[in-house]
């Protein structure tokens, strides 16, 4: 017997039955639904972690003073150095293998005014490596030089979200901005970045040369008059241990501060890389979990068609012993009925697969979470129910196979 | 010289039901002609549903040899036993056994689906042997819009869709009244006119009487075999009073 005729007659077992067999693919629909869902919510959190790390500068790692602020006392005993702008430059200078950049940068934060609009946000004197580890990049405009850096010069780059606030839809470029009543000029507009991993606004910020945060902002506080800076971004060598990485930094800093064994460290490492990771590492963990909630829904699913199917058979045993009687061999009948559990359950992975793809849009519409729907992930889907119809039809087919056709005849 | 179509020797068969050992056929011996209409009768018990079931290729015998159409089948396997019904045999049952929810025409090409033809063939046969039957006109009637005689007429259709060498007929008029009965026993007489091997299971000695040879079965041998001279089921049908 053809493949076409077969599916036409377990098309047409299903016709016959509709609600039944409706109630019979819920199963598989819900099962299937959940996983599309759970695949493109789980892969729209991990496609926004990426993007944040990517955001953030892949490989990045930081260094803070241990003193909360700039103007606060020196936390640990004995200790001689805050993390200062010469560690940075240290950092760079002796573990080229492990650091493939890293930038002091000073942070201040308060008032910024521009004509007759104002904005609070927070400031950052930076060397031009600043913009290579942290991977900035400019929207317009141009970023300051080395010669603006000795010079001090009155120049800032600012962030989107500053410069929205501050000249809305005009370009600020060579405008004037004010912070603590110091002028300077926008020489340049940052490339949007938006969120950090811990949801702050990465775009309200502005750049400026690290001597003129230090002289001519913060001039009057005791900490500019040193070479202390609030915290050093490290950018580790692509493919390094990001740990190994931070061993070797934490030994030099712990060697230049002359900290003996058992001292505490006078600064706080925080490795980026590996708080990301970690993130990961539990939206995985979710996802898994979500999995096995799909899964006992498919498997639900597989029992109920089997169920169906083990009471498709009985009612038609005298249809069985008929086809049999007119020249069925047995695997026709397990044929027909295996394809019959099939179509039942490819046809509520299908379903499942249009209300999963709605599901998760309406779910990513109303909380607001990106969605990632995934071509892969919605043929697994359906192949998984295809396997739960054969795995789960396998059973009753045969047994409608392996029936005496005279028994069957006789069937009341 | 007639042509053997069926030769049945030493037949048996016996079985396990529960813990009781059934000897449900005891050592038949016989030949059916090609083109001879042959009834069996018996009480239940007798053997002759075993002895049909064995001539349908339905079950195998536990000893002895049956011949059909030259070929020895008391030894096929499943599948070939299952090629043959569909090839050699066609069957009509009692209670018609006609799929529900399906058109005449599609209940007629149910064998030739097993036949691997396509659509086209398996229609063209089937509406053929409905004309034969004389159903033409309800080819796209579901079981449940005809009447028991014409649901008779179609799986009489559906046994003779495949040319079997061998109709078996299964207490045919069994679910009917006795009107209809006489006119099915009437066509099943005009298809073996037209040259077509039919066994007939019934109790009833009137439609045996339809037969040129009655088979009588009693605790799994044969204890009678007779030739008859065949009542013409037509006629009868004709002297009917016609109903109003």
């Amino acid at each position: 017997m053809n493949f076409t005729a077969t599916l036409a007659i377990a098309l047409k077992a299903l016709r016959v039955n509709k609600l039944r067999s409706a109630l019979t693919m819920l199963g598989i629909i819900i099962g299937v639904a959940a996983v599309i869902v759970m695949i493109a919510v789980g892969g729209g959190a991990r496609a926004q972690v990426e993007s944040q790390i990517k955001n953030l500068g892949a490989n990045l790692m930081m260094v803070f003073s241990a003193s909360p602020t700039f103007t606060g006392a020196r936390s640990a005993a004995g200790a001689t150095h805050t993390v200062s702008e010469d560690d940075a430059y240290a950092i760079a200078r002796e573990l080229p293998e492990y650091v493939a950049g890293a930038a002091p940068a000073l942070r201040g934060g308060g008032q910024v005014v521009a004509g007759n609009s104002n904005w609070s946000t927070s400031f950052y004197g930076v060397t031009p490596d600043y913009f290579d580890v942290r991977e900035w990049t400019l929207a317009e405009g141009r970023f300051f030089d080395q010669a603006e850096i000795n010079g001090a010069a009155k120049v800032a780059i600012i962030g989107r979200t500053v410069a929205t606030n501050l000249f809305g839809d005009a370009s600020p470029l060579d405008e004037a901005i004010r912070i603590r009543t110091v002028p300077l000029t926008v020489i340049g507009v940052l490339a949007s970045k938006g969120q950090s991993p811990g949801g702050s606004d990465l775009d309200d910020v502005i750049l400026m040369p690290i001597t003129t945060a230090r002289n001519r902002i913060l001039g009057a506080t005791a900490l500019a008059k040193s070479r202390s800076v609030g915290s050093i971004q490290i950018k580790i060598v692509d493919g390094t241990d990001s740990k190994v990485a931070e061993e070797k930094v934490r030994e030099l800093l712990r060697q230049r501060h002359r900290l003996q064994a058992g001292q505490d460290d006078d600064f706080t490492l925080r490795n980026m890389t590996e708080l990301l990771q970690t993130r990961e590492e539990s939206s995985r963990v979710m996802a898994l979990l979500l999995a096995s909630v799909a899964s006992v829904s498919l498997l639900v699913g597989g029992i109920g068609i089997m169920n169906i199917m083990l009471v498709s058979v009985t009612e038609r045993t005298r249809e069985i012993g008929l086809r049999r009687a007119v020249g069925a061999r047995a695997r026709d009948i397990l044929q027909q009925f295996l394809i019959e559990a099939i179509t039942l359950s490819l046809i509520g992975g299908l379903v499942g697969v249009l209300l999963g793809t709605g599901g998760a849009q309406l779910i990513g519409e109303l909380a607001g979470w990106p969605i990632e729907l995934s071509l892969s992930a919605t043929l697994l889907a359906v192949s998984f129910a295809a396997v739960i119809g054969i795995f789960f039809g396998y059973y009753p087919a045969r047994k409608a196979a392996r029936m005496s056709p005279i028994e069957a005849l006789r069937h009341e | 010289m007639a042509d053997t179509l069926i030769r049945v020797t030493d037949l048996t068969k016996d079985y396990r039901l529960g813990d009781t050992h059934v000897l449900a056929l005891r050592g038949v011996s016989l030949e059916i002609e090609r083109g001879s209409f042959v009834a069996v009768m018996g009480p239940s018990g007798s053997g002759k549903s075993t002895f049909m079931n064995l001539l349908g290729c339905l079950d195998q015998p536990s000893a002895g040899h049956l011949w059909l159409d030259g070929e020895e089948v008391s030894q096929l396997s499943d599948d070939a036993l299952a090629a043959l019904r569909n090839r050699r045999i066609g069957f009509v049952f009692q209670h018609f056994n006609l799929l529900a929810r399906t058109s005449a025409l599609d209940n007629v090409a149910l064998p030739l689906l097993y036949r691997g033809l396509t659509a086209s063939e398996r229609h063209a046969k089937s509406e053929q042997r409905l004309h034969q039957v004389g159903l033409a006109e309800r080819m796209d009637h579901h079981p449940a819009q005809l009447s028991g005689g014409q649901q008779q007429r179609v799986a009489i259709a559906r046994a003779l869709v495949g040319d079997p060498a061998l109709v078996l007929a299964d207490e045919p008029t069994g679910a009917l009244d006795s009107r209809t009965g006489i006119e099915i026993m009437a066509l099943l007489q005009q298809l073996n006119r037209e040259g077509i091997t039919i066994v007939l299971v019934t109790h009833e000695h009137d439609i045996a009487a339809y037969a040129d040879r009655i088979i009588q079965f009693r605790d799994g041998r044969v204890v009678d075999d007779q030739s008859n001279e065949r009542r013409d089921a037509g006629a009868d049908f004709s002297a009917l009073p016609v109903l109003t």
